[in-house]
C-alpha cells in the first residue's frame, strides 16, 4: 500500500477510503443546504410555497373553471337569477365574485401573475442592487457617500407617496412608456417595483462587502495582485451569497405587497379580461368587506399573507443557514 | 456639535429647495394642471386657459417650469392667504390641509405611542430570556402580524367588528351629521384604525428592540456590571436597555418624520380625513395647488427628522464624533 502515501496522489477520497475512513467532503453550499433543511420553519414554508407554485403553474389540472367563466349561467327562465357572491359550496369551493366567477380558480390565476411580478421585480432588484452595492462597497469614497445619502433620503421618504408621484410621472413621459409599457401593464409595474426595490439590496450587499473587504483572504488576494474586478467576482460575490439570497426573498415579498397595495388604489396593473392578479382580487375585497361577503376578503388576503410569511421564513432560514455564526438568540 | 448642527441646518435649505423643485416638475408633468383645469371646467375658452396659466405660473418648457416653481415658491412662502386655490372647486387649500394634518397626527400619534411603549416593553421582556416561552410567543406574533399588510388587517377588522358584529363604526371621525366635539364618539371611531397601525408599529418595534438588546447582551460592560454583583433587573434597566435605545431612538425619529405623510392605506380604508386621504383625493384629481403644500411640508418634516435622528445618535452615544 505504498502508493497511497505517494505525494503525487491528491485524491483525498481515495486516501480516506484506503485508510478505512468514511469521510465525506462537503462543500460550504451543501453544508448550508443541510442546515436550511434542519430548520423546521423554513422547511415547512418551502414545502407550502412549492405546493402553491406547482398549483399555479399547472392550472390546467388545479383550476376548476376558466378565468372569466361563470360558475352557473344565468337563466331567468329556469329560475337561476343570481350567480354573483355565492357562498362557498361544492360548485365553487371559495364562493363566487361580483360577476359570478369561481374565486378559487381566479385565485390560482391571480397568484400566478402576482408571483411572476414579484419574482421578476425581485430578480431585477437583486441584479441592479448587487452591482451597485459591490461597486459602492469596493470603491468607497465620494461615490459611496453620494449613494448612501441618496438611498437614505429615498428610504426616509414615505414610500406610497413617492411611488404614486413617480408612477404618474413615468406614465406621462412618452419615451419611457415606449420602453416599459403603459401605466397599467405588468412590465410597467415590474419596473416601478424595481425602481424602489434595488436600494435595499444595494445596502445589504454593500454592508456585506464592507465587512468582507477587511478579511484576510481578500487581503491575500490583493497581495498577489488580483484586480478589483477579480476580487469582486471570485471572493466578494460568492461570500455574499447569503445576504443576496435573503435580499432576494425580501424583494419578492416586497413586490407582492407593492403590487397589491397599488391595486388596492386602482393603480396596479390592469390585466384586462383573460387575466387577473392577487392585487385585483384584494381590491375587490374592500368592496366585499363592506357588504359582509367574508370569502371575498378571507381567501385572497389569506393567500397574500401565507405567501409573505412563507417567503419570509425561507429568507430567515437561508440567512441562518449561510451564516451559522449569527446570534439567532437561541443561546 | 454646534458647528455640525449649523452646517447641517444651512445645508437643509438648498436640499429642500432642490427636492421640492424636483417634485414640482414631477407633479407638473405627471398631473398636467392645465388638463385638470380643462376637465374641471369643460367648454372653457382658450383665452380663459391662457389667463389661468398666467395666474398660476404654469409656464411651458424647462425654463418655464423653473420660473413657475420660484414664483410658486414665493407665493407659498408668503403664507396660506397667498397660496393658490385648488383647481377643482377653487377652494382654499390651507384649512383642509390643516384639518387633515391634525387628524393624521391624532391617529398616528396615538398609534405610535402605543407602538413604541408596547413594542419596546415586549421586546425587552422577550430579550430577557432568549428562546424562552415568552420570547417564542412574542417573536411568533411579531413575525406573523408584521407580515400582514395594513390593507389586509384593515379590511378584515372592518369586516369582523364593523360589519359582522356591528360593535364599532366602519369609518370616519364622527357619524354623518354629527355637530361639535364628542370625545366618546371620536374614540370609538379611532379604535379600528389605531389598531391597524399599532399592530404594525408594535411588531416592528418589538423585533427591533429585541435584536438591539441581543446585540448589547454580550458586551463587556454588561459582563462588568454583572461582575460587580448588580441584580439582573438593574443590569437590564441601567446598562442594557439604555444602550439598546440608541439605535432605537434613531429609528423612532425617522418614523416620526414620516407621520405627516399619513397612513395612506389605513385612512382610505376607514375613510378617515387625514393627510393620506387628502393626498389620494387630490392626486386622483390631479390638483397641483393642493398637492404641493402637502408635499413640501412632508419633505421638510422628513429631512428635519432625518437630521434629528443623526443628532440623537451623537447625543446618546458619546463615542460618535460628528465631523
Amino acid at each position: 500500500m505504498a502508493d497511497i502515501h505517494d505525494p503525487q496522489t491528491t485524491d483525498t477520497a481515495a486516501l480516506d477510503a484506503a485508510e478505512g475512513l468514511d469521510v465525506e467532503t462537503k462543500r460550504p453550499f451543501r453544508l448550508a443546504l443541510g442546515r436550511f433543511w434542519r430548520n423546521r420553519g423554513a422547511a415547512i414554508s418551502t414545502v407550502i410555497f412549492l405546493t402553491v407554485v406547482l398549483a399555479v403553474i399547472f392550472t390546467n389540472f388545479t383550476a376548476r373553471y376558466g378565468i372569466d367563466e361563470q360558475v352557473i349561467e344565468l337563466n331567468p327562465a329556469a329560475g337561476v337569477t343570481k350567480n354573483q357572491y355565492l357562498e362557498p359550496s361544492h360548485i365553487a369551493w371559495m364562493g363566487t365574485d361580483n360577476i359570478g366567477r369561481d374565486l378559487y380558480s381566479r385565485l390560482l390565476y391571480g397568484t400566478r401573475s402576482s408571483l411572476l411580478i414579484g419574482v421578476a421585480a425581485g430578480l431585477l432588484s437583486v441584479a441592479i442592487g448587487t452591482i451597485v452595492g459591490l461597486i459602492s462597497g469596493i470603491r468607497g469614497g465620494k461615490l459611496d457617500d453620494i449613494m448612501m445619502r441618496v438611498t437614505d433620503i429615498y428610504l426616509a421618504f414615505p414610500f406610497l407617496v413617492a411611488i404614486i408621484v413617480i408612477r404618474q410621472f413615468l406614465g406621462e413621459v412618452g419615451w419611457i412608456t415606449a420602453i416599459i409599457g403603459d401605466k397599467s401593464s405588468f412590465r410597467f409595474t415590474i419596473f416601478l417595483i424595481t425602481l424602489f426595490g434595488w436600494m435595499g439590496v444595494a445596502r445589504l450587499v454593500r454592508g456585506s462587502v464592507l465587512s468582507l473587504k477587511e478579511r484576510e483572504f481578500v487581503e491575500a488576494a490583493r497581495a498577489v495582485g488580483a484586480s478589483n474586478t477579480r476580487i469582486a467576482f471570485t471572493h466578494l460575490l460568492p461570500n455574499s451569497i447569503g445576504p443576496i439570497l435573503v435580499a432576494f426573498t425580501i424583494s419578492v415579498v416586497g413586490g407582492l405587497v407593492v403590487e397589491s397595495t397599488l391595486s388596492f388604489f386602482g393603480l396596479g396593473p390592469q390585466p384586462g379580461s383573460g387575466n387577473t392578479s392577487l392585487g385585483k382580487l384584494i381590491e375587490l375585497s374592500a368592496e366585499g368587506a363592506k357588504a359582509g361577503y367574508w370569502w371575498i376578503v378571507a381567501y385572497p388576503c389569506g393567500m397574500l399573507v401565507l405567501l409573505a410569511v412563507c417567503i419570509n421564513f425561507i429568507g430567515d432560514g437561508l440567512r441562518d443557514a449561510f451564516d451559522p455564526k449569527l446570534d439567532k438568540g437561541k443561546a | 456639535m454646534l458647528r455640525f448642527i449649523v452646517r447641517r441646518l444651512l445645508w437643509l435649505v438648498p436640499t429642500v429647495i432642490f427636492i421640492t423643485y424636483l417634485v414640482y416638475v414631477l407633479v407638473r408633468i405627471g398631473w398636467d394642471p392645465v388638463e385638470t383645469y380643462k376637465r374641471a371646467n369643460n367648454r372653457v375658452t382658450a383665452a380663459k386657459i391662457a389667463q389661468y396659466k398666467e395666474a398660476n405660473y404654469l409656464y411651458d418648457g424647462f425654463w418655464g417650469w423653473t420660473r413657475g416653481y420660484f414664483k410658486w415658491l414665493w407665493s407659498f412662502l408668503q403664507g396660506p392667504d397667498h397660496w393658490l386655490r385648488t383647481i377643482k372647486g377653487r377652494a382654499l387649500v390651507y384649512p383642509e390641509l390643516r384639518y387633515s394634518i391634525f387628524n393624521t397626527l391624532r391617529l398616528a400619534g396615538i398609534a405610535s405611542f402605543l407602538g413604541i411603549t408596547i413594542g419596546i416593553s415586549l421586546g425587552t421582556l422577550a430579550a430577557r430570556r432568549p428562546g424562552g416561552i415568552f420570547d417564542t410567543i412574542v417573536n411568533f406574533f411579531a413575525y406573523f402580524l408584521g407580515a400582514i399588510p395594513p390593507f389586509v388587517s384593515g379590511v378584515v377588522l372592518q369586516l369582523v367588528f364593523a360589519v359582522e358584529l356591528g360593535w364599532l363604526p366602519a369609518g370616519g371621525v364622527y357619524p354623518p351629521g354629527q355637530q361639535g366635539f364628542d370625545l366618546g364618539l371620536m374614540i370609538k371611531h379611532l379604535i379600528l384604525p389605531v389598531t391597524v397601525v399599532a399592530i404594525q408599529a408594535i411588531s416592528g418595534y418589538a423585533r427591533f428592540m429585541r435584536a438591539s438588546l441581543l446585540d448589547v447582551r454580550s458586551m463587556d460592560y454588561v459582563r462588568t456590571a454583572r461582575a460587580k454583583g448588580l441584580g439582573e433587573w438593574t443590569v437590564l434597566r441601567r446598562h442594557m436597555v439604555r444602550n439598546a435605545m440608541i439605535p432605537m431612538a434613531t429609528v423612532i425619529a425617522l418614523d416620526i418624520g414620516q407621520l405627516v405623510g399619513g397612513l395612506i392605506i389605513t385612512e382610505n380604508i376607514f375613510n378617515y380625513p387625514g393627510t393620506g386621504k387628502y393626498f389620494i383625493k387630490h392626486a386622483f384629481n390631479g390638483d397641483l395647488p393642493a398637492l404641493m403644500p402637502f408635499l413640501v411640508i412632508l419633505i421638510i418634516s422628513v429631512l428635519v427628522f432625518n437630521l434629528l435622528a443623526d443628532l440623537s445618535y451623537a447625543k446618546l452615544d458619546p463615542r460618535i464624533k460628528l465631523g
